[in-house]
C-alpha cells in the first residue's frame, strides 16, 4: 500500500482533478480509467470535472493565442478547487504548468489563477512518484518493453526516472532502453500533418531504433506520440505493440494495443 | 554566384533532401559524431551548467550596454592603429570591404570561414568585381569549388562525401595526377593545403570573421581547427575583420568563459585547436602581421532586434549545437532551410534578418521537442521564439486555409464543453464505423497528410467522459 494510505494518515485525502486529455478522451478511454485506478490506489480522491475539453496546446503552438486563451479560460473554471491537476500526458501537463500563465499577461486576476493552477499541475507518473512517493500497485505484464521519452515530459518536466522506477516493479516485465529513447518520434502536434514528409522520416528512424532494440512493446506517457508510432508501425507491418504506460502500471495490459483489435 | 534565399520553399527543399541518399548518409554521420562527443566533454566538466548561466549573463549584460561597449571597442582598435568601419546593412558592408581591397590593389583575397560574410553576400560581391577570392577553411574551399552555399555553420560541406570532394578537386585543380589517390581525409587535406599555400602568400588582403570582439582591448578572436585563420590574417598585407555587432564582449576574461562552452558545445572538443587573437596592424617589434588592420562592424538587422522579443537570439555564438541535435535538421540538412543559417537557430534568426514573409515555414518546421534549448550553451529560448513567430504569422493570416479552418473549428468546440462532449462521441463513433473495427484506417479524408505514411489508429469506442459518466469503471 501507499505511503499516503489515507487510513494511516490524519490529513484529509488529496483531491486530484484528473485532466483526461482530449486524445485519451477520444481515442483511448482505458488510459483515463488506468490513471484513476493508480491515483485512487495512492490514496487520492479523484474528480473528473465534466467541463474539461483540451489544454489549448494545439492552438497555442500554432500561434493562435486568442483561441488558446479562450480554451485555457474554460480550463481554469473547470479545475477550480482541486488540490492538484494530474494528466496522463507530459505535453498537456507542461502546457498547464509552464505555459498557461503566459496566456494571461494582460489580466492579473486570471494570471493569478493560472499561476496557481500551473503550480498544482503534474504529469501522472511524476505526480505518483515525486509528489506522493507512491511505488505502484501489483501489476503483471509479460515481455520485453521499452519506454519512449516523450519530449515535453522529458525536457519541460523532467519525467525520466519516474515511469521507469514504477515499471521496474511490474512483474514479468523486462525493461530495455532504446538507443535513442530521447529522440523525438516526429509527432509534434500539428507538425506531423504540416510537414508529413519530415515527420515520416523521423517516425521511420524511431521505428528502426525500436525494431533493433528487440522489444515487443513500446510504452510512453503521451498518446500523441503513441498514435504516431503505432500508426507508422501498423503501416510498415511491424508486430511491435504500443501502449500507454498508465495501462501497464494499472495492470491493464491485456486489452488490445493501440490500433489493434485483438 | 549569389545564392538567393529559398526558405519560402522549405517543404519542397525538404522533400528533395529526404530523397537524396548521399545527403542522408552524410547526415547520419553527423548525428553519430558531434552529439556523442559533446555529451562526453560536457560530462567531464562539472561546472558546465553553471558556465551556461555565466555566459548568458555576460551576453545579456553586453547587449544591454552594447552602444557603450562598441564605442570602447572602436576607441581601442584606433589606439592600436586599426580602422573601424560601421556598416548599417549588407550593401554598405560589402562596399566597405571592396573599397579596402581596391585601396590595397588586391587581386587575390584569402578568406577564413565567416557566416556573416555569407549573410551579407560578400563572396559573390567580390567575385563579381574580379577579385580572386580563395576560401581557406577546407569546407568552405570545397563548397566554393562546387559553387554551393554552406549547409552547416561549423562544417559547411557536411553534405559532401569524400568521393565527391575527390571529384571536385580533380575537376578544379589543373595538373592533378589522375593516379593520385583522393579517397582518404589525409589525401584531401594534403591536396587542399598544397593549393592554398601559395595563395596565402599571393594574397594582398586576408578576410576573417570573428568569434569575439573584445571591448577592453580592441581585440578580435577567432577559433579554427585548421590554422587557416592565422595564415589568412598574418600573411596578407591587409587584414579585414568582418563581424556583426553582437560579437562584442567586455573583457578577455568574459571571452574565455564563453570559449569554455563554445568548442564543447560545437564539435565536442574541450577547446578548438587554434584560438587566435588579433590586435591591429604589425608593430615594429612584431615578427609578422599585416600592415593595415580594418574591422567592418555589420549591423544588418541586429539593432532592430535589440529591445524586442528577438533580442535573446543575439546571444548566439554560432556553435551549431542546436542543429547538431535537431531531429528536423538531422532529417533534411541545412540547404532545405534555404538561407545561411539552418536548424533551430536559423528558424529564429532567418525571419529576424530577412523577414518572416519569405521564411514563414521555418519557425513552424519544429516539433518543439526542445533538444535545441537543452544543449544551447547560451540558453536561448528557441522554441519560445519560434512560437512567437508562429503567432505573428497567424495574425498576418499566413498558413494554409485548411489548417487554419480545422484549428478554428477545433478551438470553437474546445471552448464549449457542452458542445464538445457530444461532438467527441460522434467523432469516435464515426471513426470506428469507417474502420469497420479493424483498429486502424488506411485512409482518412481531411487527414491524408497523416495517412499518406501512417495508418490512423481508431478509437477504442465511446469517449472517456461518457463512459465515466455512466460509471463503467473497468
Amino acid at each position: 500500500m501507499s505511503a499516503n494510505d489515507p487510513s494511516g494518515s490524519r490529513k484529509p485525502p488529496i483531491k486530484v482533478g484528473l485532466f483526461v486529455t482530449c486524445l485519451v478522451d477520444l481515442f483511448r478511454p482505458s488510459v483515463g480509467f488506468a490513471a484513476i485506478k493508480l491515483l485512487e490506489s495512492a490514496g487520492c480522491v479523484v474528480e473528473v470535472p465534466e467541463a474539461q475539453t483540451c489544454c489549448g496546446q494545439p492552438a497555442f503552438n500554432s500561434g493562435d493565442r486568442r483561441s488558446a486563451r479562450s480554451i485555457a479560460r474554460g480550463f481554469l473554471d473547470a479545475f477550480e478547487g482541486c488540490d492538484y491537476v494530474v494528466a496522463p500526458s507530459g505535453s498537456c501537463a507542461a502546457m498547464l504548468s509552464r505555459h498557461l500563465p503566459k496566456l494571461f499577461d494582460d489580466d492579473p486576476a486570471l494570471q493569478h489563477r493560472a499561476r496557481h493552477l500551473a503550480a498544482r499541475s503534474h504529469e501522472l507518473t511524476s505526480f505518483l512518484v515525486d509528489i506522493l512517493g507512491f511505488s505502484g500497485i501489483s501489476a503483471r505484464f509479460a515481455g520485453a518493453v521499452a519506454y519512449h521519452d516523450s519530449c515535453s515530459g522529458l525536457r519541460d518536466l523532467g519525467v525520466k526516472s519516474q515511469p521507469r522506477s514504477m515499471l521496474s516493479k511490474v512483474e514479468g516485465l523486462e525493461l530495455k532502453e532504446l538507443q535513442e529513447a530521447e529522440t523525438c518520434c516526429g509527432f509534434g502536434g500539428t507538425f506531423c500533418v504540416k510537414y508529413p514528409d519530415i515527420s515520416n522520416a523521423m517516425a521511420d528512424k524511431k521505428l528502426s531504433d525500436i525494431e533493433s532494440s528487440g522489444v515487443s512493446t513500446v510504452l510512453a506517457g503521451d498518446l500523441g506520440c503513441l498514435l504516431n508510432m503505432a500508426g507508422k508501425a501498423s503501416r510498415e507491418g511491424s508486430s511491435i505493440e504500443f501502449r500507454h504506460v498508465a495501462e501497464i502500471l494499472a495492470g491493464d495490459g491485456s486489452r488490445p494495443a493501440i490500433g489493434r483489435t485483438r | 554566384m549569389a545564392h538567393a534565399p529559398t526558405s519560402h520553399a522549405f517543404p519542397e527543399n525538404a522533400r528533395a533532401a529526404l530523397d537524396d541518399p548521399i545527403l542522408q548518409r552524410a547526415l547520419g554521420n553527423l548525428k553519430r559524431g558531434f552529439p556523442v562527443k559533446r555529451a562526453e566533454v560536457v560530462a567531464d566538466l562539472p561546472e558546465f551548467e553553471l558556465l551556461r548561466d555565466v555566459a548568458r549573463d555576460i551576453k545579456n549584460h553586453t547587449l544591454a550596454h552594447l552602444d557603450a561597449y562598441l564605442e570602447i571597442y572602436e576607441a581601442n582598435v584606433v589606439k592600436s592603429g586599426g580602422h573601424v568601419h560601421w556598416a548599417r546593412n549588407a550593401e554598405e558592408a560589402c562596399e566597405t570591404v571592396m573599397a579596402i581591397c581596391r585601396e590595397a590593389g588586391a587581386k587575390t583575397v584569402t578568406k577564413g570561414k565567416s557566416m556573416v560574410a555569407e549573410e551579407i553576400g560578400l563572396n559573390a560581391y567580390l567575385d563579381d568585381r574580379g577579385i580572386d577570392r580563395v576560401e581557406t577553411d577546407l569546407g568552405e574551399y570545397i563548397i566554393q569549388l562546387r559553387d554551393e552555399p554552406p549547409s552547416h555553420i561549423i562544417v559547411p560541406a557536411v553534405h559532401v562525401t569524400k568521393e565527391q570532394i575527390g571529384e571536385t578537386f580533380r575537376a578544379a585543380h589543373d595538373g592533378l595526377d589522375p593516379r593520385r589517390g583522393l579517397s582518404e581525409s589525409r589525401d584531401i587535406t594534403d591536396e587542399a593545403r598544397g593549393q592554398l599555400r601559395e595563395k596565402y602568400f599571393a594574397a594582398e588582403v586576408g578576410i576573417t570573421g570573428a568569434n569575439f570582439l573584445i571591448a577592453e582591448s580592441g581585440s578580435s578572436v577567432i577559433v579554427t581547427n585548421e590554422g587557416n585563420g592565422d595564415l589568412t590574417q598574418t600573411l596578407a598585407k591587409v587584414h579585414i575583420v568582418v563581424a556583426s555587432l553582437e560579437k562584442m564582449i567586455p573583457t578577455m576574461e568574459d571571452a574565455l568563459a564563453v570559449l569554455r562552452l563554445l568548442a564543447r558545445s560545437s564539435t565536442g572538443q574541450e577547446f578548438s585547436v587554434y584560438t587566435t587573437v588579433s590586435n591591429g596592424p604589425r608593430r615594429s617589434e612584431d615578427l609578422d602581421g599585416p600592415d593595415a588592420y580594418h574591422v567592418v562592424l555589420v549591423d544588418n538587422g541586429r539593432t532592430a532586434m535589440l529591445g524586442t522579443e528577438n533580442q535573446d537570439m543575439l546571444r548566439c555564438i554560432r556553435c551549431a549545437a542546436c542543429m547538431n541535435h535537431c531531429p528536423v535538421y538531422g532529417a533534411v540538412g541545412g540547404h532545405a532551410y534555404g538561407w545561411v543559417y539552418p536548424g533551430p537557430m536559423g528558424a529564429v534568426l532567418t525571419p529576424s534578418l530577412i523577414g518572416v514573409e519569405g521564411s514563414a515555414h521555418l519557425p513552424h518546421a519544429s516539433t518543439f521537442c526542445g533538444r535545441c534549448e537543452q544543449v544551447c550553451p547560451m540558453k536561448i529560448p528557441l522554441t519560445k521564439m519560434m512560437r512567437h513567430y508562429r503567432e505573428r504569422s497567424y495574425q498576418n493570416g499566413h498558413g494554409g486555409s485548411i489548417a487554419r479552418n480545422a484549428l478554428g473549428l477545433w478551438s470553437y468546440f474546445a471552448s464549449r464543453p457542452r458542445l464538445y462532449a457530444p461532438m467527441a462521441r460522434i467523432a469516435s463513433w464515426m471513426l470506428r464505423c469507417l474502420s469497420r473495427d479493424r483498429g486502424v484506417l488506411r485512409w482518412l479524408p481531411f487527414a491524408t497528410a497523416w495517412t499518406r505514411y501512417r495508418d490512423f489508429p481508431t478509437p477504442q469506442g465511446g469517449t472517456f467522459m461518457s463512459a465515466y459518466r455512466r460509471g463503467d469503471l473497468e
